[in-house]
């Protein structure tokens, strides 16, 4: 299949490339993703957590802090490389010409696009991984079990970049990401388990949210992250698997279908 | 001979519209080649295809002895472009630049800085090193954009109108470099829609034009073979001047209010017209290929 054959090791070199102009302005792409979970924390966790008596089961072990902290993991994981793979893909290739300096040397778009999704994935590792240590630092974590977590942040990254790069294959200017934002990862954000357990929707409803990717990986930060386990984080883990399969295929190869011609 | 291009019958469409129609042309190892056309003659399209990143539509094009639909990765390592583009990274200083290119390459840090500071060197941009893309002038970055196409030490640089939109002194600094590099042995392929820089740089060329080749051949003998070693220009005349004009043993052609008149013996034409018409404004110069060209192609006004 000449989509995967024609991705090779040297998709590490784009990978450098935006690795390097993320460390040149490392000082602000580091404080966010760090003061950010503090102040949701304090606000939502803190904050409006002392209006909660008591979760419903199975969380009623649980303080609002402890059950929210996992959540916000996952949201850090999502919007890292679904932000990378969206406007800053779309930059490099539309406004930049990044795209085409690259493919006048050896590599091939195949290896661009298998690039920029796995530095997308690497932005999600590293925004969500300070958000996990953050809120390890509270105190809502249990230890070691959490550290599994930071593997994840790296699959969830994979998912999101990929599918992030769908769009960005096909959208005709850069305004027309507001779509998915809007449509696709705000509801995401906040029907995904994220604020709240899936528990207390309708039925109807926890079906729809169990479609959804950002679902599954809060289900597995959650697991990971209160030193649970269960058959359901096996499930969790194969869909972001399979997503992350299905999607990064159906990218690269609609990325060529719009750059080569 | 090797030949470092081979092309036949190529031929590229975008749905209805054939932008490079069925061209045939070979360059040799070491020459310097040149694509001349108007805007939308084919000259981009027909580069892109050479360097593997637009699908040949039907015909042959075969680069440094490889297919192009084959072997693309190698064929694009032996390669240096400059785009009509311009394609520097904006997120880096004129050095990372190149640095950062050197690693598409798979070139080894230590080398790959050894031939960034020669090249930054070569290409007199030595003090602009550690400056931002967006702080350098026009000149400077199509400069950076050859240093960039000479990092992997190509066998074949293509130049894609590397010198459109820039001043006089960065026009000739840019010439001076080719012809630098040709003196190494390396073979240059050049689009360019100025007359003037082909009959400077190439020692070969083709004129294009929608997508077709009108001619092939040397600079001179193209000019000579198409409209003779002379021009005399007839401003604004009569007329009766011009119906005399019209008649005579050369080629005529009229543009505005100004006759051409394409002979070898352009003085001795001066004189006949002068003694018909004293009244006469006549200018006699050499020809150029900006003639052959409009010749070919008209002087009428395109788009
Ligand atoms: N990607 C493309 N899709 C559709 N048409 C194109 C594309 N690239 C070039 N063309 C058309 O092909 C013709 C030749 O263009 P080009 O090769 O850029 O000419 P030149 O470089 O000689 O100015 C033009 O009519 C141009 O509009
Ligand atoms: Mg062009």
């Amino acid at each position: 299949m000449s989509v995967l054959s024609n991705i090779s090791r040297r998709s590490w070199a784009v990978w450098q490339r935006n690795k390097d102009v993320f460390f040149f302005t490392w000082k602000t792409n580091f404080l966010p993703p760090f003061l950010e979970p503090i102040l949701y924390l304090l606000a939502m966790g803190f904050g409006f957590g002392m209006l909660i008596q008591e979760l419903p089961p199975p969380w009623d072990q649980y303080t609002y802090a402890e059950f929210l902290g996992p959540g916000l993991i996952a949201i850090s994981a999502m919007y890292g490389a679904f932000f990378e793979c969206t406007y800053g893909s779309f930059v490099r290739m539309h406004y930049q010409k990044t795209f085409d300096a690259i493919v006048a040397t050896p590599l091939t778009i195949e290896d661009v696009i298998a690039g920029e999704i796995l530095w997308g994935a690497t932005k999600s590792f590293i925004n969500a991984s300070i958000v996990a240590l953050v809120v390890a630092a509270f105190g809502l974590l249990s230890f070691p079990s959490f550290l599994l977590v930071i593997p994840i942040t790296f699959l969830a990254g994979l998912a999101f970049g990929a599918l992030a790069m769908i769009f960005t294959a096909l959208v005709p200017n850069i305004d027309s990401f507001n779509y998915p934002f809007f449509l696709l990862i705000t509801p995401m954000f906040l029907f995904s388990g994220t604020f709240f357990p899936l528990e207390i929707l309708p039925e109807g409803v926890q079906a729809v949210a169990l479609a959804l990717p950002l679902t599954h990986t809060t289900i597995v930060m959650r697991d990971f992250g209160l030193g649970l386990f269960g058959w359901m984080d096996l499930l969790s883990l194969l869909y972001l698997t399979v997503l992350t399969l299905v999607a990064f295929y159906a990218a690269v190869w609609m990325m060529r279908r719009r750059l080569v011609s | 001979m090797d030949w470092v291009i081979e092309a036949e019958a190529l031929t590229k469409k975008f749905e209805d519209l054939v932008a490079v129609d069925g061209i045939s042309f070979r360059i040799a190892q070491g020459e310097c080649f040149g694509f001349l056309g108007p805007n939308g003659a084919g000259k981009t399209t027909a580069i892109r295809m050479i360097q593997c990143v637009s699908p040949v539509t039907s015909g042959k094009l075969t680069v440094l002895g490889m297919d192009v639909g084959g072997r693309q990765r190698e064929i694009k390592a032996l390669l240096g472009v400059c785009p009509q583009e311009d394609n520097l990274d904006p997120d880096f200083t004129a050095w990372k630049n190149l640095l950062v290119y050197a690693r598409y390459f798979g070139i080894r840090r230590e080398e790959a800085e050894k031939r960034a500071k020669d090249l930054l060197e070569f290409m007199q941009l030595t003090e602009k090193k550690d400056v931002e893309i967006p702080k350098l002038s026009g000149g400077m970055k199509r400069r950076l954009v050859i240093a960039r196409a000479l990092m992997n030490d190509p066998k074949l640089l293509i130049l894609d109108e590397p010198t459109t939109g820039l001043d006089p002194q960065a026009r000739h600094l840019i010439w001076d470099k080719v012809r630098e590099l040709r003196k190494r042995g390396v073979t240059v392929l050049i689009t360019t829609h100025y007359m003037d820089e082909a009959q400077q740089l190439c020692e070969r060329l083709v004129i294009m034009e929608k997508g077709r080749i009108l001619v092939e051949g040397v600079p001179a003998d193209l000019i000579s073979r198409s409209v003779g070693s002379g021009v005399v220009e007839v401003l604004s005349p009569t007329d009766g001047m011009d119906a005399w004009l019209r008649k005579g043993e050369w080629i005529y052609e009229k543009a505005g209010d100004r006759a051409y008149l394409y002979t070898d013996d352009n003085r001795s034409l001066r004189e006949r017209i002068l003694r018909e018409f004293p009244a006469a404004n006549v200018i006699i110069r050499d020809a150029t290929l900006e003639d052959v060209f409009l010749k070919l192609t008209g002087r009428g006004l395109r788009d």
